[in-house]
């Protein structure tokens, strides 16, 4: 990694290890759940991508807005979620981002600029678009990333606001997660040509970048979400990742469509975490011991949320059909 | 009899119809290795070669689209939908072009395709993937619409539905997948527009559409260790619906509930209470009541899920309500 190697960088480096450790640890708490079937219904792990959403985020403020997709866990952690509210959520519980309305596929923690996670692979295109749009309209000096996995770019949606958003010159950034699949199927037998290549035929500049590299991502989306700001938008990135898990947790003999070497190497010799990690502490950036520690209180942090979900409350029957309508307090009333 | 899966009748249905007709072919996402995510066509792919079972991108308007064009000019496309909840994305191809194309073209063009979905909540899959989307389609003239209730009628629902020279869309349960009933070995085909009585009773009839005749059937076990006597009909086929059979049980037990999974407001439920009070009113001693799921999208928590779906003991509620004469909405 030959980035930018100030010291006085130190805590930006320390807040993306962190955010990335969140992250897994999140999901590896979310899989245990489904395990010991402590979880309703089924989820899509992230563990894999941190260095994807972590290096995105880090480059945005919280005003800036993003939206997610059913794999959206690392998004909403790291555009700030909290633990506890999270896995409140992800088990259907009243004190949920969404008060257990939305559940894994829909988390988002609306405060800090997410507009939401989305089972509809695509569904989210326009609203980014929407959300750039009213940005440039309000004079809102604010940048918004459209994160979707690559099997999202067959959605014509996609073609459609790209035109516009560079018609138009929106503060959008779409933010393409390549992780080499969409459900059972190689990105390769679903996608004709190049990816960067359809953007690029707007007029919109793309870019290529290691989704495995959280320092090259960060460096990157700054640089865009600069001339975002600037009035120089939209952008596109493609980010080369890779999912640990199946599509979903319940996704597990999955040797049909990809094999056990492809998986341990992308573990064992690409991944965010221990690639960071290596490198902080060889610029001298974190001590093992400071790093193991940091790691540990994570955890703790993770176990003492999900012990605080389980046993939290389930949202009042009451509440069924309320929000339907903003003006409207119980529609079946 | 043999008992299958609802999951491996459709598989068989589409089996049987692409080994007797060459220009049966199946099209949509991951429906070929892995089978779709419900395993329905697992092994078709095998027999059949990746030229009949074809993996598409992520682009329903796109396949549909194609698959229009498609049955225009001599195939016989099924399509599969992998959630009943997407078909918002390709409602221009269904209703504005597979729906309208042979009435547009005075007769002169036809659409044979098959849409094959889904429906039913309590999965926990939150609002996007857990809708009962059938009273959209069933809107639209041109449009056939199936919905079947077990494994028997699920095959011979498909079968009928690819040999109709119409576009069919056919949602299947998808808590039902895994459920087994008696299936014959031999062919049968079960025709459109027939309802079937599954058990007769004399004091009310329900109605129930696929999810919901479990419910019904369950309902009347419970109404009739009470003393209440049930009749449950499934239509089987929305569009074209069976008047006749079910007009002549509301004649004949004087009350009816209707129970389907799509939102109650301006859904199945409606539309068939309507038509009974229409053509038989004189003949009841009760409102036809409506049980639909509850007007508000899906939730996901556990606790808020179950209460937005009709359940056995609602329906019995009802139905002693009405059999006991206490009108529901006094007027
Ligand atoms: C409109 C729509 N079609 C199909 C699906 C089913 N589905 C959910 S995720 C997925 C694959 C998405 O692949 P990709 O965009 O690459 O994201 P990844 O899962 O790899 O993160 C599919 C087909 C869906 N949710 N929405
Ligand atoms: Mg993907």
């Amino acid at each position: 990694m030959s980035r930018a190697k100030k010291k006085h960088n130190a805590e930006d480096y320390l807040r993306m290890y962190r955010q990335m450790v969140r992250i897994r640890t999140f999901e590896d708490n979310a899989n245990q759940l489904y395990l010991s079937a402590k979880m309703p219904g089924l989820t899509h792990m992230y563990s894999g991508e941190e260095a994807v959403a972590v290096g995105i985020c880090e480059a945005l403020r919280p005003t800036d807005r993003i939206t997610s997709t059913h794999r959206g866990h690392g998004h909403c952690v790291a555009k700030g979620a909290e633990f506890k509210q999270m896995f409140c959520e992800l088990l259907g519980k009243e004190e949920g981002y969404c008060r257990g309305k939305g559940g894994s596929m829909h988390i988002a923690d609306q405060s800090n600029g997410n507009l939401g996670a989305n089972a509809i692979v695509g569904g989210s295109m326009g609203i980014a678009t929407g959300s750039a749009f009213s940005a440039k309209m309000l004079g809102r000096n604010e940048v918004t990333v459209c994160f979707f996995g690559d099997g999202a770019t067959a959605q014509g949606l996609l073609y459609e606001v790209m035109n516009m958003a560079a018609l138009w010159k929106l503060p959008v950034i779409y933010a393409c997660e390549n992780n080499g699949y969409s459900e059972y199927t190689r990105t390769a037998e679903i996608a004709a040509g190049s990816i960067t290549a359809r953007a690029e035929a707007f007029g919109i500049e793309a870019h290529k970048v290691d989704g495995q590299d959280v320092l090259a991502v960060n460096e990157l989306t700054r640089k865009l979400v600069e001339r975002c700001r600037k009035g120089e938008g939209p952008f596109f990135m493609e980010l080369e990742t890779y999912r640990y898990h199946g599509h979903h947790v319940g996704d597990i003999n999955r040797e049909y469509y990809r094999s056990k070497e492809e998986e341990r190497d992308w573990k064992e010799n690409r991944d965010p975490i221990i690639r960071f990690r290596a490198w902080l502490a060889a610029e001298g950036i974190a001590t093992e011991d400071e790093i193991e520690a940091m790691n540990a209180e994570i955890k703790d942090d993770a176990a003492a949320a999900v012990e605080y979900a389980l046993n939290a409350k389930y949202p009042a029957a009451s509440e069924v059909d309320m929000h339907v309508f903003t003006d409207v307090k119980h529609v079946m009333a | 009899m043999r008992e299958i899966t609802l999951s491996q009748a459709v598989n068989e249905a589409l089996a049987e119809e692409m080994r007797r007709d060459d220009t049966v072919f199946i099209i949509g996402e991951d429906v070929a290795e892995a089978g779709t995510p419900f395993k329905v066509l697992s092994g078709l792919v095998e027999e059949f070669g990746t030229e009949r079972v074809l993996d598409t991108p992520i682009a329903e308007p796109g396949f549909m689209g194609i698959a229009v064009g498609a049955a225009m000019t001599g195939t016989r496309p099924v399509v599969d939908l992998m959630f009943g909840d997407f078909i918002y994305l390709v409602m221009d191809q269904l209703c504005n072009q597979a729906a309208k194309t042979h009435y547009m073209s005075g007769g002169k063009l036809n659409v044979p395709l098959v849409l094959r979905t889904n429906l039913g909540a309590t999965r926990r899959s939150a609002a996007q993937h857990s809708q009962s989307l059938h009273a959209l389609v069933a809107h639209i003239p041109g449009l056939k619409v199936a919905l079947p209730s077990s494994a028997f009628e699920a095959k011979g629902l498909m079968k009928t539905a690819i040999r109709d020279d119409n576009p069919v869309v056919i949602f299947e349960d998808k808590l039902m997948y895994n459920d087994k009933a008696a299936v014959p070995e031999e062919e049968y085909l079960i025709p459109f527009g027939e309802a079937k009585v599954l058990r007769e009773g004399s004091d009310i009839t329900l109605i129930g559409t696929s999810s919901m005749v479990q419910v019904c059937q369950k309902a009347a076990e419970l109404l009739s260790a009470q003393g209440i006597s049930a009749e449950v009909i499934d239509p089987r086929t929305i569009v074209p619906l069976d008047e006749a059979t079910l007009l002549g049980s509301a004649k004949k037990t004087s009350r009816v509930i209707v129970v389907d999974e799509g939102h109650q407001s301006f859904g199945i439920t409606g539309e068939i209470a309507s038509r009974i009070n229409e053509k038989a009113f004189y003949h009841l001693d009760a409102p036809v009541l409506r049980m639909g799921a509850m007007d508000v999208p899906v939730p996901f928590s556990p606790a808020l899920e179950d209460l937005t779906v009709p359940t056995p003991e609602g329906v019995v509620a009802n139905a002693r309500k009405l059999v006991a004469g206490e009108m529901l909405h006094a007027a």
